[in-house]
């Protein structure tokens, strides 16, 4: 563990940030306050944070339907985050986007998005143009276990290599394409072994701990942005929620989710190794949950109260002239 | 003007349009040609010769040839346009625009309005098509009206060596996504091509020829083929207005429909099968729009509901053809 106070501090208010924007989500959907269809990443935050922590705002990442852990950590704002979500005329995309479509070009964040392996070539067109720029610039592609079993994502990964572009591609394995078990629907041994067949390095990882993600990631980054072609991890997780919100979640075992909670929660793992090595203390994190709920609280507050789009705005920003 | 092919007037603006923004990049499956083989880059620069040059001028860093990924082409280019720069990619057959739709429906089309109008794409998949070449049912499709039917995506045919690079030209420059048909038997067409900078505006029709009993619209290869059918009835003292869209979208619906008030009729003409077709949809604009100004029903001339076939007769029967035009100008004109 090298990270200097702050960054330890800022990777956990990231990652305490998603999980309560998350467990927000989850009630407000129960109660009918949000529509549409929404996919929690509660679980799953070290891998989002402990990645962006190591990209730049001129870096690129891609997301994906479970989305609002990679743009919170990618550094979209959360009160534009969270009017989006509720729909809202001052939302980050205008109310237009909703869950499955975040985006912020302003930070690098090329969407989320609402087809599984949508992104993993759009992450290597980014890459060719960071490469033309010459400026040491990364792209990124995040997918669930469900997107590596899709055509295009195979194709990307081909053409990243043959093209030795500076581009990035994670995996979250959280055992569940949708609701049919990872190990059915992936013949290869691992999604990091089929990786391995494009001539990409690969490797796998512990994304239940934010530090191995960071360690990963700091290294495999640095390689690419020194025009070493591209890489991939696999990373193992969970996911805490459905695949989407009223999932009945009847395919998981009895126990699994309460396991996990209690043994493979990465926010309380994160906690259990800054504590026991003294780097932060039960207080300095106490103060940060705090604030951390007060953010959300407050940004829920504003995003109910906020207006909505008028309906003129249907038609616009289809195209930039037409 | 310089006289020259359809072909080499999207070859010039290529090479035009890549020395004025080093943004603009090519890829494609055999746009270079040779990559990775003994012959070495350049063999063949396109297989219809369309970016034979760039990688000699402008290297392989920004004219690529990609493997055979028909969606890891309209997703590189996609994504590369999002990060700012302007890909020309090429789809060497539009039949295999089903091979990346999702890329070209589900994000490039729609990057600009689901991210709030903060994202553009400016993008252009160049792509071949239309029959006339026994190319037979999977290299001979016309899917305009389906791209055309996407919100987010212009879609641009020109029908001329002019307008060919006139058009490409403002494609490139655009900051929206275009699909850019080029009708394969045209490639050879000789025309007046202005020389220098020269830009066709997208949604402004062409107008072929002027008339008073009949509007004719047509897109590509079947423009010509109104033009040899009106002037085989102009002995007979029928004369047709021919419109050119040029663009299907955006479409100068006030070209069409001034024209249609002035003649009261109208035949649209495209090589597709008809069931949501380009032709149909101008039909329906002009019923809904200037019922009242119509002398006689209005027709369509389209392949019939069927796949392109591969034998010469068929495929002869499938295609609009002049003398098919000729025969229906002629019952809409007598229509009473």
């Amino acid at each position: 563990m090298q990270l200097a106070r702050e960054e330890l501090e800022q990777a956990y208010r990231q990652m305490k940030t998603i999980r309560e924007f998350e467990d927000h989500l989850h009630r407000e959907i129960a109660k009918g306050t949000i529509g549409g269809f929404t996919h929690l990443y509660g679980g799953q935050e070290a891998i989002a944070v402990g990645v962006c922590e190591n990209l730049r705002d001129t870096d690129y990442i891609t997301s994906t339907h479970r989305g609002h852990g990679h743009c919170i950590a990618k550094g979209c704002d959360v009160n534009g985050m969270m009017k989006e979500l509720y729909g809202r005329a001052d939302g980050l995309c205008k109310g237009k986007g909703g869950s499955m479509h975040v985006a912020d070009m302003d930070v690098g964040m090329l969407g989320a998005n609402g087809i599984v392996g949508g992104g993993p070539p759009l992450a290597t067109g980014a890459a060719l143009a960071a490469k033309l720029d010459g400026k040491g610039g990364v792209a990124l592609s995040f997918g669930g276990d469900g997107s590596c079993n899709q055509g295009p994502v195979f194709e990307s990964m081909n053409i990243a290599a043959i093209l030795n572009l500076p581009s990035i591609y994670v995996y979250e394995n959280n055992r569940y394409s949708e609701h049919t078990g990872a190990s059915y629907v992936i013949a290869s041994e691992s999604i990091a072994s089929r990786v391995e067949g494009f001539g990409i390095h690969t490797v796998k990882a512990n994304g239940f701990d934010f530090f191995e993600v960071h360690e990963v990631m700091k290294e495999l980054i640095a390689k690419c942005r020194e025009g070493n072609g591209p890489c991939a991890v696999e990373f193992e997780t969970t996911r805490f929620y459905g695949h989407f919100e009223g999932d009945p979640q009847n395919y998981r075992g009895p126990d699994e989710v309460k396991n996990d909670r209690e043994n493979n929660d990465c926010v309380k793992i994160f906690r259990s190794k800054v504590t026991e090595a003294g780097l932060l203390s039960d207080e300095d994190l106490d103060k940060i949950d705090n604030e951390v709920i007060n953010l959300i609280e407050t940004s829920a507050e504003e995003a109910a109260a906020a207006p909505a789009p008028s309906p003129e705005e249907v038609t616009t920003d289809v195209y930039v002239s037409y | 003007m310089a006289k020259m092919s359809y072909r080499e007037a999207l070859t010039e603006t290529l090479h035009q349009e890549m020395a004025n923004d080093e943004n603009v990049i090519v890829m494609g499956e055999d746009v270079v040609g040779g990559t990775g083989s003994a012959g070495g880059p350049e063999a063949i620069g396109g297989v219809f010769g369309v970016t034979g040059g760039l990688f000699g001028k402008f290297g392989a860093e920004r004219v690529i040839d990609m493997p055979i990924s028909e969606a890891g082409i309209a997703g590189t280019a996609a994504g590369a346009a999002l990060a700012g720069k302007r890909p020309v990619a090429e789809i060497m057959f539009s039949d295999f625009i089903g091979l990346c739709m999702d890329q070209l429906m589900n994000q490039a089309a729609k990057f600009r309005y689901m991210f709030g109008g903060k994202a553009t794409c400016p993008m252009v998949l160049r792509t071949t098509y239309g029959a006339g070449m026994q190319a037979a049912s999977q290299h001979s499709q016309s899917p305009h009206p389906m791209v055309t039917a996407i919100p987010g995506l212009k879609v641009a045919m020109p029908s001329t060596a002019a307008d060919a690079k006139g058009l490409l030209t403002t494609a490139i420059r655009d900051d929206d996504p275009v699909i850019f048909f080029e009708h394969k038997t045209l490639y050879g067409l000789q025309g007046d091509v202005p020389e220098g900078d020269y830009l066709v505006p997208f949604g402004k029709a062409r107008i072929v020829s002027e008339g008073n009993d009949c509007t004719l619209v047509a897109t590509g290869r079947m423009v010509s083929f109104c033009e040899d059918a009106a002037n085989a009835l102009s002995a007979d003292g029928i004369t047709c207005d021919i419109i050119d869209p040029r663009t299907t979208s955006p479409l100068d619906e006030d070209a069409i429909l001034d024209s249609v008030e002035k003649t009261g009729r109208l035949i649209v003409v495209d090589e597709t099968p008809p069931r949501c077709s380009f032709a149909a949809d101008v039909a329906a604009l002009a019923a809904s729009e200037v019922f009242s100004s119509l002398k006689a029903p209005i027709k369509t001339v389209t392949g019939p509901h069927s796949p392109v076939p591969f034998a010469k007769e068929l495929e002869t029967a499938f295609l609009p053809s002049p003398v098919k035009i000729k025969t229906v100008i002629e019952q809409t004109v007598n229509f009473s």
